[in-house]
């Protein structure tokens, strides 16, 4: 069901591009030695040419041409053997060489596609536009002191990839599906690690809307640095209303930069006068194109691991799952990793189950990664064992997860020390059912009577009386039998 | 024996390595030298503690055995464009006031770890922007030759101080950058020898950017032998520069044999312009002669696109330009004129900081590469810039090097062409074309102008043949036998 905008005078459609900013995973900077570990004392990674010395010259960091065309190929893009780095020339005091290099007429990547996976297993095409490379600015800190504003560099260097989509999305879900799908793509070639509260990951967020039918293209407001994929639905919801609203009351949208205000909900309006920037890019003299061979590609394709998109795709196949559930556990690598793990030699439908319904529950309630997971993929599969032969039921599994959860403990001790083994002795049950057909006359007589949903009341019953030992599937045989 | 101060390079090493005299009284000499130089306004900062130290250092290594090569010992002069560490660097502009690097440039660097001693740091035009050294917030350089007339002269420019100091003996050699004819031109106004090498043989890292596609560090010296020697030990690939050409050097040195038999050398006929003294018109005709003489090949040629250069230099040096210096912004180093918000900042730092013609520039450039107008003027320059090497290049298909005059003038009198930058900027139209197309370049003194003003021919080669380029200097030098002295010089100061 396509999202629409209801305005006075009909419906509109929305047009969505996204600016991905993804910061390159990379020991050093784009074009200096300087170390790009996040959270250090202020100023403390910034080398000469980071803080823009005079004489300073950028060398170019392999590793990061290495780590766009690794992205590049995951994002099944173009991937451009010769590409040229240009100034962005623009003045702001944490931007210390009065320009960002960055790649304008030629990129390192060209166009793609990303498969979004939508909430009800249907999947979307998003185009990639462009992916290049360029310099992070450094930080201005207007908060240390009343009248002066204080200016970290660390930051200032640090290569990032700027990810341009197609305008090919309508709805804020598909934004949100496009960025979680961006992210879990860089993360498994380990070119980004996404960490979206560290800034590693923001996004420029253009928005434009246009009657439904119409095909025309309107006016579209950027705004910048959007830092939460919640963050970009709101500000598409929001600027899609505004724009609405202004074009029904007769008013325009003005191409512009805008930000968003997460506590209020909003945009705003950037002043055009401090952001009406013409940039003047030219070709950086000081760097020579970047070129490189078909060779250094390929190499870089044969490591390339398995991506999300084959991933879910075999696990469609081979394990029979449906797209809902495959998608969701190829989101991390590590998930579809645990998984595998769990479902090899088991039934893996029941595994998937366990994982999506179980693990995660426990997994958001703690608010750790599955890497961190108290219960192992190990112990899982021996709680799913033990299910498996009858020693456990499915209800008692469920109570010693928890336990597991709680203990990082091994089942098959919890289930041996706790004395949880299921009881299916037929004569122990028959005694326990017995008992309750005799406790409660009242209800017998009912069943006679022919309300058969009684039934289940003596089920359960019979299982709280045997401490939830009992096997279901004997205390129902057995109640059928004593009960007709 | 000679005077300390009237040696060469390479007599002075000799002197040193036979112990005739240490490099301490080497280095004193020239020091003691200043004193009656100061009219001249060479140095930008003098750095006398630094060269004794380093000059004891020098014969300390010498008395061990183990001297770091010929230059070990020799004073030099570095232009105040050089990062050079602990030591004021100024770029001849207010906006570095007080700036002392903590790093030292490739090329001052390889100097110095070759053991050459540092005497000061040289004037030049702000920026090196500029064709006389009059643009220095420092104040102008003058020439040590004067002319007939008894005016104060420029030495030329931009590296102006760096000329002037070889040309008035208070150091044996000086660095220069050379972006559009900032080595030869001032080389050929005061009568000593100044290579541009190609783009790339010099690192840029650690010199103050002017123009990134076209500054190259190069040499003055007082012989082509010194050239070969001292651009021996400044040249070579840097990593830490991109535009750095991964290539072996040869030995300059060697490639001075006197020669030049069966060389082809190209005469081209653009850089014959209606405005050019007839003194020049001589002198090269005289340096043709003597190229013939020693057994080379004269050719005509043609560079029909010379006339485009200095318009297609005049757009890309200052759009260049206009991003390098946008780092000058007051935040980090240098001088800071408060202001009311950043941009008032900025404007208040840059307004005052930045002179005239560097403002001039900046402007130039950065309208040059305004939306709506790179097209019609960056890109279209960068074009013809492409089109201009690629006439060199097919040139030098028959020829091994170009002999023509190096500045369509004498130098001139101090003040003059100050409210004209069109004919400032043309003193750079025969080494500008060489410049954009990245070749090397030569100016060796070749005689006297009517009014005994030193003239320079220039010698351009291929693209790092340096080797032909000296080669056929050498025989330009000792055929012309230049020995005129400057009035500076010959007025009995010393």
């Amino acid at each position: 069901m396509s999202y629409l905008v209801k305005g006075e005078t009909g419906d509109w459609e929305v047009i969505i591009g996204l600016e991905v900013h993804a910061q390159v995973i990379s020991n050093s900077k784009l074009f200096s030695g300087a170390s790009t570990t996040f959270g250090s004392e202020p100023n403390s990674n910034v080398s000469l040419v980071d803080s823009a010395m005079p004489g300073m010259l950028p060398v170019i960091n392999k590793k990061c041409i290495e780590q766009a065309v690794r992205t590049g190929l995951g994002l099944k893009a173009q991937i451009n053997r010769r590409s040229v780095f240009d100034r962005k020339n623009y003045f702001y005091a944490d931007l210390p060489q009065g320009y960002q290099i960055s790649q304008f007429k030629h990129p390192i990547v060209g166009e793609g596609t990303v498969i979004l996976d939508l909430p009800d297993g249907e999947t979307r095409e998003v185009g990639i536009e462009r992916l290049h490379l360029e310099q992070d600015a450094g930080k201005s800190l207007h908060d240390q002191d009343p009248k002066r504003t204080f200016i970290d560099l660390n930051r200032s260097g640090v290569a990032l990839m700027e990810i341009v989509s197609k305008p090919d999305m309508r709805s804020p879900e598909d934004a949100g599906a496009y960025v979680r799908k961006l992210r879990s793509i860089v993360r498994y070639l380990g070119t980004c690690d996404g960490n979206m509260d560290e800034g590693s990951m923001r996004a420029d967020v253009n928005v434009s809307v246009r009657p439904v039918g119409s095909d025309e293209l309107r006016t579209r407001t950027e705004t910048k640095n959007v830092n939460s994929v919640r963050f970009m639905m709101q500000t598409i919801e929001y600027e899609a209303r505004r724009q609405v609203e202004a074009y029904e009351s007769g008013g325009e949208v003005v191409q512009e930069t805008r930000l968003f205000d997460s506590v209020k909900c909003e945009t705003r309006s950037m002043r055009s006068k401090e952001f009406a920037h013409d940039y003047r890019y030219f070709p950086d003299p000081d760097l020579l194109p970047i070129e490189f061979s078909q060779e250094f590609v390929d190499e870089i394709k044969a490591s390339l691991p398995e991506l999300p998109d084959d991933k879910k795709e075999r696990f469609m196949n081979d394990f029979g799952l449906s797209a809902y559930d495959a998608g969701v556990l190829v989101v991390e690598k590590e998930t579809a990793g645990y998984f595998e793990a769990l479902a090899k030699g088991r039934d893996a439908k029941i595994a998937a189950n366990w994982v999506i319904t179980n693990l995660f529950a426990v997994l958001n309630a703690a608010g750790v990664s599955i890497s961190k997971s108290p219960v192992s993929s190990e112990n899982l599969g021996k709680l799913l064992d033990l299910i498996a032969d009858n020693t456990i039921s499915g209800r008692t599994a469920k109570d010693v997860f928890e336990e597991m959860a709680e203990t990082v403990g091994d089942p098959v001790k919890i289930v041996e020390e706790k004395g949880l083994t299921q009881i299916t002795d037929t004569g122990e049950i028959e005694g326990i059912i017995d008992q309750i057909i005799a406790e409660n006359p009242k209800q017998v007589e009912q069943f006679k009577g022919g309300n058969e949903k009684i039934a289940g009341w003596f089920v359960g019953q019979a299982m709280k009386a045997s401490g939830g030992k009992a096997n279901p599937q004997a205390v129902n045989e057995i109640l059928k039998k004593k009960l007709s | 024996m000679a005077k300390l101060t009237e040696l060469t390079i390479a007599d002075a090493a000799d002197g040193l390595a036979n112990k005739d005299f240490s490099a301490l009284e080497l280095t004193q000499a020239y020091i003691d030298s200043f004193d009656a130089a100061r009219d001249l306004n060479v140095f930008i900062t003098e750095t006398p503690d630094l060269a004794i130290e380093q000059a004891k250092a020098s014969d300390e290594r010498r008395s061990k055995g183990d001297t770091a090569g010929t230059m070990d010992g020799i004073p030099i002069a570095n232009k105040d464009l050089f990062c050079t560490e602990g030591v004021l660097t100024t770029a001849a502009s207010h906006i570095l006031d007080g700036f002392k690097p903590t790093y030292e440039s490739t090329v001052s660097g390889n100097l110095k770890a070759a053991g050459a001693v540092m005497v000061g740091k040289t004037n030049l035009d702000e920026f090196a922007m500029g064709s006389a050294t009059v643009t220095s917030y420092y104040g102008p350089t003058k020439n040590p030759w004067r002319g007939s007339n008894n005016l104060d002269l420029v030495p030329g420019g931009s590296s102006g101080g760096s000329a002037a100091a070889v040309a008035a003996q208070m150091c044996l050699g000086a660095t220069g950058t050379d972006t559009g004819g900032s080595i030869r031109q001032p080389a050929s106004f005061c009568g000593i020898v100044g290579m541009k090498p190609t783009y790339g043989r010099c690192s840029r890292w650690g010199v103050i950017a002017f123009a990134s596609s076209l500054d190259q560090p190069g040499t003055f010296t007082r012989t082509v032998k010194d050239t070969a020697i001292m651009l021996q030990t400044m040249a070579g690939h840097d990593p830490k520069d991109s535009t750095s050409a991964p290539f072996e050097l040869p030995d300059f040195t060697a490639a001075l044999s006197g020669d030049i038999r069966g060389l082809k050398i190209g005469i081209p006929k653009e850089y014959r312009i209606d405005s050019m003294p007839e003194a020049i018109e001589k002198l090269w005709q005289q340096g043709i002669d003597w190229v013939k003489d020693a057994g080379a090949e004269i050719v005509d040629v043609s560079l029909p696109l010379t006339k485009y250069a200095l318009p297609v230099y005049y757009i890309i040096a200052p759009a260049e330009a206009s991003s390098n210096l946008a780092r000058y912004d007051g935040v980090r180093f240098g001088l800071r004129v408060p202001g009311e918000s950043l941009d008032e900042m900025y404007e208040n730092t840059r307004g005052e900081g930045f002179g005239d013609e560097v403002l001039r520039r900046i402007l130039i450039g950065t309208y040059a590469l305004s939306a709506g107008y790179y097209d019609a003027y960056y890109l279209k320059a960068q074009q013809v810039r492409k089109l201009i090497a690629e006439e060199f290049n097919q040139v030098f298909e028959n020829v091994d090097a170009l002999l023509t005059p190096t500045a369509p003038s004498a130098a001139f009198a101090i003040g003059e062409k100050m409210d004209d930058p069109i004919a400032m900027y043309l003193n750079d139209v025969f080494t500008v074309p060489s410049s954009l197309a990245g070749l090397p370049g030569i100016s060796v003194p070749a005689g006297l102008d009517d009014n005994n003003l030193p003239l320079g021919m220039q010698i351009i080669g291929k693209a790092f043949d340096e080797e032909t380029v000296l080669r056929v200097a050498g025989v330009v030098e000792s055929q012309g036998n230049f020995t005129a002295k400057p009035s500076f010089l010959a007025g009995g100061a010393s």
